[in-house]
């Protein structure tokens, strides 16, 4: 199955065809989600209106894992498979993460501050979200590092790889450790710790950013594949005028 | 074995090998990746007690907050519901910070057991809710878990994270 969206023409074929269902939903879905987020969903009996930060800051926490599952995904296809879609899918999903994990980083802070008394702490939870970051910008700058751009690919998938092994280190962070950061709610066995009320906007957002992910990966993907094409009948010009020339 | 069957098996080894050194590393440094310990960890751990700075976590006890005229100076137990332990602290408190709900204190242990904080945080427990059903949920004794009302009945009352796990009537009072 894999092997179908390999190749690039399949892949844009199916890309384009997804683009604007993705973004129609992306627009209703965050829509929808904001309205009640910052209007029609209730203020809490302890925070008060201070989780209204939950609706962004919650689904981008979620989408920053995502997209480095997806990276590290995509880098172990490209790395055993050779499939030259992966390693752009990873590529183009690099710099959303990174910026879904700023998101996160920063509403977390602004909520800290009021309800914990503090911007920041090193507990397990802060600490292994501020290496993803860092994780993120490390592939960033591989992937760039090498004038041969196969050569950047291969050592951004190992990289990419190797910082897999801090998703569950974030995931279960709150259950090994004593944290200040509360553990999970939504996934919380049992009685739902969220009240449907403010789960329903929640999980609005959440799909809606996952949606945009879609979109922006989509864009970003597309982008990288004509600059690679461009790239290579430029070089195929150049070397047809050298030939020329020469002869 | 083909060359893709064995890039495969290198990419699995490697990372079954390194998740095993990072799950070594992480249970190494247990001690020093927890961000509190609590009550009972200082009554038990004798290396715990020796002047050092360190936080402490837990549940404010019910009815143990004591705060003088200046408004500043503030004094309370923390219980994991084992143990207690006695807390000084002079500063302004967040929001957050109320009787039955937890919180993590940073600052030394004094030798006469009490606990001085010179850094107050509210730790947030994961239940969202508007007030109306906190307050139908209180009314109808399905409250669990008692930010407000202060009376846990057993069920997991903070969540997931056990605090020793005992109700308020069988504590003991060994930290005091």
């Amino acid at each position: 199955m894999l092997h179908r969206f390999a190749n690039p023409t399949r892949f844009l074929r199916l890309a384009n065809a997804v683009l604007p269902w993705a973004t129609s939903l992306t627009v209703i879905l965050i829509g929808a989600g904001l309205y009640f987020a910052f209007g029609a969903s209730p203020a809490d009996y302890q925070q008060g209106e201070t989780v209204r930060i939950m609706y962004v800051h919650v689904p981008s926490a979620w989408m920053a894992m995502f997209a480095y599952a997806f990276i590290a995904v995509a880098s172990a296809v490209g790395l055993i498979w050779k499939h030259p879609v992966a390693h752009v899918c990873a590529l183009a999903a690099a710099p959303i993460g990174a910026c879904f994990t700023v998101i996160c980083l920063t509403t977390g802070s602004l909520w800290g501050k009021p309800m914990w008394g503090t911007w920041w702490v090193w507990d397990a939870r802060l600490t292994s979200v501020l290496v993803l970051f860092f994780l993120y910008l490390g592939f960033i700058a591989l992937a760039n590092a090498f004038d041969d751009a196969a050569r950047g690919e291969k050592a951004s998938a190992i990289l990419a790889l190797v910082g897999a092994v801090n998703l569950p280190i974030i995931k279960f962070s709150v259950d090994w450790w004593n944290t200040l950061h509360q553990p999970a709610s939504v996934t919380k066995i049992g009685m739902p710790a969220v009240h449907s009320s403010m789960l329903i906007p929640l999980l609005l957002m959440a799909v809606g950013f996952t949606m945009l992910f879609v979109v922006l990966v989509i864009v970003r993907a597309r982008a990288e594949l004509a600059d690679r094409r461009i790239n290579a009948l430029r070089s195929a010009r150049i070397h047809a005028e050298t030939a020329q020339s020469g002869a | 074995m083909t060359r893709k069957r064995r890039r495969l098996t290198v990419v699995f080894l490697g990372g079954l090998m390194l998740s095993t050194a990072a799950a070594l590393v992480l249970t190494a440094f247990e001690d020093s990746i927890v961000f509190f310990h609590t009550p009972t960890d200082i009554a038990t751990k004798q290396d715990l007690q020796k002047d050092r700075r360190l936080r402490v976590g837990g549940i404010v006890k019910e009815e143990s907050w004591r705060k003088k005229d200046d408004g500043l100076t503030h004094d309370f137990l923390v219980t994991d519901l084992t143990h207690e332990i006695r807390v000084a602290y002079k500063g302004i408190i967040p929001d957050l910070f109320r009787e039955g709900q937890g919180v993590v204190v940073e600052g030394r242990l004094l030798p006469d057991g009490t606990f001085r904080a010179d850094e107050v945080l509210a730790k947030h427990d994961e239940n969202y809710m508007p007030k109306e059903v906190a307050e139908a949920l209180k009314k109808s004794g399905k409250w669990k878990g008692s930010a407000v009302t202060g009376t846990p009945d057993g069920d997991k009352p903070y969540g997931d994270k056990p605090y020793g796990g005992k109700s308020y009537g069988g504590q003991k009072e060994s930290a005091q």
